[in-house]
C-alpha cells in the first residue's frame, strides 16, 4: 500500500522522514484537527498553524487480526483506534507488543512509533509507552 | 410524510432470483435484473419510470442500459446505506413533482466481483488510503475497520463474546424458515464461539456473507398505487445523518454512543409522527454481529449497554417483542457487500404479508442502515397503512 501524497498532505508525509508527526491547530477557534487540511473543519478559518504531536496516545479500542493482511501485516496483528493527547484519534497499528487481549489493554498509555514505507515516509504507528521497539 | 404531504408507497419491491454465487451475470447485469424484476413486480414498463436511483454504478449508464430516460436520477455512494438515503431523496422527488415514479436499483457482483462493484478505497491517493488503508484492513477486508469500536464496549459495558455470539444464533432461528437465506442450519452459542477467528473478537459466523444479487423498488405517490398488484407499503418517515467518512470510525465522536445514528432515528420517528412503542418489525442492516446492538441502541429502542441483554434474552427471535433481522440478515440470508436494500426487501415483505417468516400484524416496519464503515446512516419507516 504505496502512500501518495496529495498537495494538502505533503507537509505531513514530508514530516514522516523525521519522525515527526503533525497535527493541525486553528489559529482563530483554537481546534485542533487531523487529517491534515488548510482550513479549519469546525469554523472554516484558513488560519492554521501545523504544529508537532507529543506523540502520546492511549488505546481507545482495536481488533486483532487472525488472517495476514498482506505484506507487511503477518497474523496476528491488531487495527487500533488511538488517541492522541492533544485530541484527535486515528487509525494505527499497535506494535512492539504481543497482539493478544490480555496485553491490548482498553485505555493502555501508548507512544509514537514509525515503521518505514516508500520513498523515505514513515507511517506512524504506536508501541505501550516505554516499551523497547525494534532498531 | 407529514400529513401535509402527499403519501409515497413502494408499489414493486423484488430481488434478484438468485442470491449467492452468480457467475453469468456482471454487476451491471445484476442491476438490470433487480430493477427488470421489480417491474414485473408492480406491472409497469419502463414508460412509467421517470426518476431512476442507483449506487456504485453511474446512473447515465444504468439509465442507458435499461433504455430509460429519467428527469431525475441519484446516485449517492456512501456505503451500504445508499439505497435508503436514496429512498429518502426519491419521496421529496416524488411529493414535489421532479418526477413521478422512482425506481431505485442495486445489484453487486460482491462475490464473483464479475465487472464491479466499483469502491473508492483501492484508489492511491484518497485521504483513506493515506491515513487508513496503510495499517493492513483493507488486506481481511471490512472486519478490520467496521468493528474497531467493539472491544472498547465490551469492556465499557460487559458486552461478552456469548452475547455477541447470540445475535448470530437469533438471526439464525429466523433464516431457518426461510429457503431463499444462504445459512439455514440452527447454530448454538458455543458452536458460534468454536468457529475459527477472524478478528478478534469476530470470529466467522459473526461476519456477513459475501453474495452476488440484487433487488430494487419502486416508489410513487400513493394515489397511484390502487390499482397495482400488491398491497401498497407507504413510506411515513425517513432519516439521514453523516458524521465521519474519511478515516472511517475515528472521526465519529463517540463511537460507543453515536450521535448521527440518534439524528437519524429522530428525524426519521419524527417525520413519521411514531414512537418506538408503535415499530412492530426492525431491521438492522448487519454486516458484523455487534451491527444489530449498536442499532437497537442508537435508534432508541433500548438504553445504551442493553442491547446485547436483549437480543440474547430471546427479545428479536422468532416469538419475541421485537422481531428483527427477519430473513436472516447479512450474517445469514445474504450480503452483496451493501445490505441495505436487502433490509428494505424485507421491511416490504413483512408489510405486503408475504414473508418467509411472517411477523403476524406487523403494520409498522423500521429499516435502518450504515454506511462507511460506520459514519453514515440512514432509517427509513415504512407501513402498511395509509398515514
Amino acid at each position: 500500500m504505496l502512500i501518495v501524497p496529495t498537495p494538502e498532505t505533503r507537509q505531513f508525509w514530508d514530516a514522516t522522514r523525521d519522525c515527526r508527526l503533525l497535527l493541525q491547530r486553528c489559529g482563530s477557534c483554537g481546534h485542533v484537527y487531523f487529517p491534515p487540511r488548510p482550513f479549519c473543519p469546525h469554523c472554516w478559518s484558513r488560519d492554521v498553524q501545523a504544529f508537532d504531536s507529543a506523540g502520546l496516545a492511549t488505546l481507545y479500542s482495536y481488533v486483532i487480526s487472525h488472517r495476514s493482511g498482506g505484506a507487511g501485516f503477518t497474523a496476528p496483528f491488531s487495527i487500533a483506534l488511538v488517541t492522541l493527547q492533544e485530541g484527535p484519534r486515528l487509525v494505527s497499528n499497535i506494535v512492539d507488543c504481543p497482539q493478544t487481549p490480555e496485553a491490548l489493554v482498553i485505555d493502555m498509555p501508548l507512544e509514537l512509533a514509525f515503521r518505514p514505507v516508500n520513498d523515505g515516509y514513515r507511517l506512524p504507528v504506536f508501541r505501550p509507552r516505554g516499551a523497547q521497539g525494534a532498531p | 410524510m407529514s400529513a401535509r404531504t402527499r403519501p409515497v408507497a413502494v408499489v414493486g419491491a423484488a430481488e434478484t432470483d438468485r442470491l449467492g454465487r452468480i457467475e453469468d451475470c456482471s454487476n451491471l447485469q445484476l442491476n438490470a435484473d433487480a430493477a427488470l424484476a421489480a417491474m414485473a413486480d408492480c406491472g409497469w414498463g419502463p414508460q412509467q419510470i421517470d426518476g431512476l436511483a442507483c449506487a456504485y454504478v453511474n446512473p447515465a449508464d444504468l439509465a442507458h442500459y435499461l433504455g430509460l430516460r429519467p428527469v431525475w436520477i441519484d446516485g449517492t455512494s456512501v456505503g451500504g446505506c445508499s439505497w435508503m438515503v436514496m429512498v429518502r431523496h426519491a419521496v421529496a422527488a416524488l411529493q414535489t413533482g421532479l418526477c413521478k415514479a422512482v425506481l431505485v436499483v442495486h445489484g453487486e457482483s460482491g462475490r464473483s466481483r464479475i465487472a464491479g462493484p466499483f469502491y473508492h478505497h483501492g484508489e492511491a491517493d484518497t485521504l483513506a488510503s493515506q491515513f487508513d488503508n496503510p495499517y493492513g484492513w483493507t488486506g481481511i477486508g471490512a472486519v478490520g475497520m467496521f468493528t474497531l469500536p467493539v472491544v472498547r464496549y465490551m469492556q465499557e459495558y460487559g458486552l461478552s463474546e456469548r452475547e455477541l455470539a447470540a445475535v448470530v444464533v437469533a438471526q439464525r432461528d429466523w433464516a431457518a424458515a426461510n429457503p431463499r437465506a444462504t445459512l439455514r442450519d440452527p447454530i448454538t452459542i458455543d458452536e458460534v464461539l468454536a468457529a475459527p477467528m477472524i478478528a478478534w473478537p469476530f470470529r466467522r459466523p459473526m461476519c456477513c456473507l459475501v453474495s452476488d444479487g440484487g433487488g430494487a423498488i419502486v416508489l410513487t405517490l400513493a394515489d397511484r398505487a390502487a390499482d397495482l398488484p400488491h398491497r401498497p407499503v407507504y413510506v411515513l418517515g425517513t432519516g439521514e445523518a453523516v458524521e465521519s467518512h474519511i478515516c472511517g470510525v475515528a472521526s465519529v465522536g463517540d463511537p460507543l454512543r453515536p450521535e448521527f445514528v440518534r439524528v437519524s432515528a429522530d428525524l426519521a420517528f419524527r417525520s413519521a409522527r411514531l414512537g418506538r412503542a408503535d415499530v412492530d418489525h426492525l431491521m438492522v442492516y448487519d454486516a458484523f454481529a455487534h451491527n444489530p446492538i449498536y442499532g437497537l441502541e442508537g435508534l432508541g429502542f433500548v438504553n445504551y449497554g442493553e442491547a446485547g441483554a436483549f437480543i440474547a434474552e430471546g427479545r428479536t427471535r422468532p416469538g419475541g417483542a421485537l422481531p428483527m433481522n427477519t430473513n436472516g440478515g447479512g450474517l445469514s440470508y445474504a450480503h452483496t457487500g451493501s445490505y441495505g436494500m436487502f433490509a428494505m426487501q424485507e421491511s416490504v415483505r413483512q408489510l405486503r404479508g408475504t414473508a418467509a417468516a411472517q411477523v403476524k400484524g406487523a403494520c409498522v416496519s423500521v429499516c435502518h442502515g450504515w454506511g462507511g464503515f460506520f459514519g453514515v446512516c440512514a432509517t427509513i419507516i415504512f407501513g402498511n397503512e395509509l398515514p
